[in-house]
């Protein structure tokens, strides 16, 4: 059998805010994993690779079936995600877009490569369908490899569930590819909770697509001997062992610690902001993530149920991560909750250091290793921290 | 737009560095092989001049040969990876990418793709330069697997039959019994047979040499680029030898090369029929162009 070739398709091409504040949407009733393949359908990829791992395999399907409809240009199944994670930086040097996603294990045997994408100036999105990190083995949710993301100066969304998920990838791409930005964007949800679970989305038409990638608009130009100002004078002082080398990595490394810094302008613009806050007077906050912000906007709906004063943020941008904001929005908290799927509690330690009063923060309850986040269990911190007894019937 | 990028405007040249004029003017980008290849060098503006590689070492000669053979300069793009030759290869005067550990192979099939992709129309070369260590160890799953794709661009391996760079260690090409860094007893494997497996991996055209002769070695490497443009994935194997960790005297470096040439590096030659119409082909264009550029010259003297 021969492989097919995909049709050219014809589609309305738009800004990014015309696409997320302004085009009429419909909604749809999809899992997460059909989230994030519907929006890097609207995205007008040019090339995504695919290396399968659950949870993640059924995202990078569906972006397969989307470039066998014609939305994507290349597609390929490399050997592993080492492989993956190089193809995707060599095919950056190109000046095109560019789409992947791993989960867990594979985001840490793809993390040599991913780490050195930012200094790099590689500006692709990377979905993270989050997974327990082995051993004894495990295929589910745990966020525990985003602890490892945290450092390498990527921005990093967590999506709460199906819509966020959609709507964080989309702009993800917009946000990537800003000239002061031009770093990599990962947006993680858990695996299985959002990915393989269905929630409402709403959605644009499916016939417009984002402009197309712009290779000269980039702080560092392709490398295609094509876009200009020309690279062929030589690198002689860099990877030597000289102090003009250590001074080009340091330099190279605080602009891409900056140029993550002024993602946060972008993280507004698209996003509405790097937290939301509900409740924003209220004595008691649960801080959370991701998939347990939907969890902690259920105790926020109980406490309100039962009259108590406690408020929800929920926490977007992992990286830049929001310092001042959570800073002001706790400023008056007498604690703040923070429940986790992971095992370490990145997020409570991240929230600690950004607040001058890091005893208020509660660092838990956490689950981890696959397992489900009750909403009873946040609530007994909830109950604790207001000086209330609460019986746990789990 | 390739070579027109590279040439900067009258008003402009005076501003610009020294080295990048005198490149422009008389270096090799868009002159043909009797104006500035492997047949001259030493007489024209060289890709790569300066290198902090060791005194004596054959692979800086041959990387300075591979970068005087290339068909088109301003439309090429090397990658490699770490190892002594990529101290060099960045300071030649085309675009370089420098990734991690081994994947150079892996960056290349991304980047081959995304350039058919924005620029059908055209070749662009993609190189990847890599030691034995690089190709054959660390990189050895990223490059055997660009292979089994069929990914259009050329492979060399610079093989000093050991980790030069990181200081004298094992590879998996070093020789069965070689006593090495990391092999005090003396390799206990063998050799690995990089030509055969770069044969069972679909590669089209595969060469196995010492490159003691410019004249073949440049032509070799211009074949293995000529082919992947149009057929798939090619292969150089190149003894490069390290004078230093194999002590061998810098004046005997080139009598080392010529023995190897009869026993681990003996000339093997492999292509499908498909690349050698390719090869047929381009020679053939090639030879019909060298005799008419001779006729014109005649002419006007």
């Amino acid at each position: 059998m021969s492989p097919n070739t995909p049709p050219k398709l014809v589609k309305t091409l738009a800004d990014i805010n015309y696409m997320l504040k302004e085009a009429p949407r419909e909604k749809h009733f999809i899992t997460g994993a059909q989230a994030m393949a519907e929006a890097v359908k609207r995205a007008n990829v040019d090339m995504a690779i695919a290396y399968p791992i659950t949870p993640q395999s059924e995202v990078m399907h569906l972006v397969g079936d989307i470039y066998a409809q014609g939305h994507i240009k290349e597609y390929y199944r490399a050997e592993e995600e080492l492989g993956t994670m190089s193809a995707i930086a060599g095919a950056a040097r190109a000046g095109v877009r560019l789409f992947t996603a791993t989960s867990g294990p594979g985001l840490l045997r793809g993390l040599e490569a991913i780490v050195s994408w930012p200094g790099h100036r590689v500006p692709a999105v990377l979905g993270i369908l989050t997974r327990v990190v082995n051993a004894p083995l495990s295929i589910q949710p745990d966020n525990i490899e985003m602890a490892y993301m945290m450092h390498c100066g990527a921005v990093m969304l967590h999506a709460e569930n199906q819509q966020d998920t959609f709507d964080y990838t989309l702009a993800a791409f917009a946000i990537a590819e800003k000239v002061d930005v031009y770093i990599p964007v990962a947006v993680a949800t858990e695996g299985f909770f959002v990915t393989h679970a269905k929630g409402y989305v709403n959605m644009m038409a499916d016939d417009i697509a984002l402009h197309p990638f712009d290779a000269i608009a980039a702080p560092v130009p392709a490398m295609d001997n094509e876009t200009p100002p020309a690279r062929i004078q030589r690198d002689a002082p860099v990877q030597k062992s000289n102090f003009m080398s250590y001074l080009i990595h340091a330099v190279w490394q605080q602009e891409i610690w900056d140029s993550n810094s002024r993602a946060m302008k972008y993280i507004y613009e698209y996003l509405g902001g790097p937290i939301e806050v509900q409740n924003p007077e209220a004595d008691v906050f649960v801080v959370a993530s991701g998939c347990a912000a939907a969890q902690a906007r259920e105790a926020h709906r109980y406490a309100q149920d039962e009259g108590l004063s406690v408020g929800l943020i929920k926490v977007r941008a992992i990286r830049p991560f929001p310092v001042d904001e959570i800073r002001e929005a706790a400023k008056n908290a007498k604690a703040l909750i923070v429940p986790e799927h992971n095992i370490i509690g990145w997020l409570s330690k991240e929230v600690k250091a950004a607040i001058p009063n890091g005893g208020i923060v509660v660092p838990g309850p956490r689950v981890f290793g696959g397992m489900t986040l009750p909403v009873e269990l946040i609530m007994k911190e909830v109950y604790t921290a207001l000086g209330l007894e609460y019986e746990l019937k789990l | 737009m390739s070579l027109k990028y590279i040439t900067p405007v009258d008003t402009f040249k005076k501003y610009l560095p020294k080295d990048y004029v005198e490149l422009v003017d008389y270096g090799p980008f868009g002159k043909t092989q009797e104006e500035a290849g492997p047949g001259n060098m030493g007489q024209f503006k060289e890709l790569i001049e300066e290198h902090p590689m060791c005194s004596g070492c054959w692979m800086a000669y041959y990387i300075r040969l591979i970068f005087a053979s290339l068909p088109a300069p301003e439309e090429t793009v090397t990658l490699g990876t770490a190892g002594c030759g990529r101290l060099a290869i960045s300071q030649a005067a085309v675009p370089f990418i420098y990734g991690n550990y081994g994947d150079q192979n892996a960056m290349a099939s991304g980047l081959t793709r995304a350039f058919r992709l924005r620029f059908p129309e055209k070749h662009k070369d993609v190189i990847t330069i890599a030691g034995d260590g690089g190709t054959m160890d660390i990189g050895f799953s990223m490059t055997m697997h660009s292979w089994i794709r069929g990914e259009r661009f050329t492979t060399i391996m610079l093989d000093n039959e050991v980790y030069g760079n990181t200081g004298g260690q094992e590879s998996g090409m070093s020789p069965k019994g070689a006593v090495l860094k990391m092999a005090p007893l003396g390799k206990k494997g063998e050799k690995m047979p990089a030509t055969d497996l770069a044969k069972a991996a679909g590669c089209v055209y595969i060469v196995r040499m010492s490159p003691t002769n410019i004249k073949k070695a440049a032509k070799i490497i211009r074949r293995a680029i000529f082919v992947a443009r149009e057929v798939g994935p090619t292969f150089i194997h190149a003894y490069t030898s390290c004078n230093i960790e194999y002590s061998i005297p810098t004046e005997d470096v080139f009598a080392d090369a010529k023995e190897k040439e009869k026993t681990r590096f003996q000339f093997f030659e492999y292509m499908t029929d498909e690349a050698a119409a390719v090869i047929e082909r381009v020679e053939e264009e090639e030879k019909v162009a060298r005799k008419e550029r001779k006729a014109a010259k005649a002419e006007v003297n």
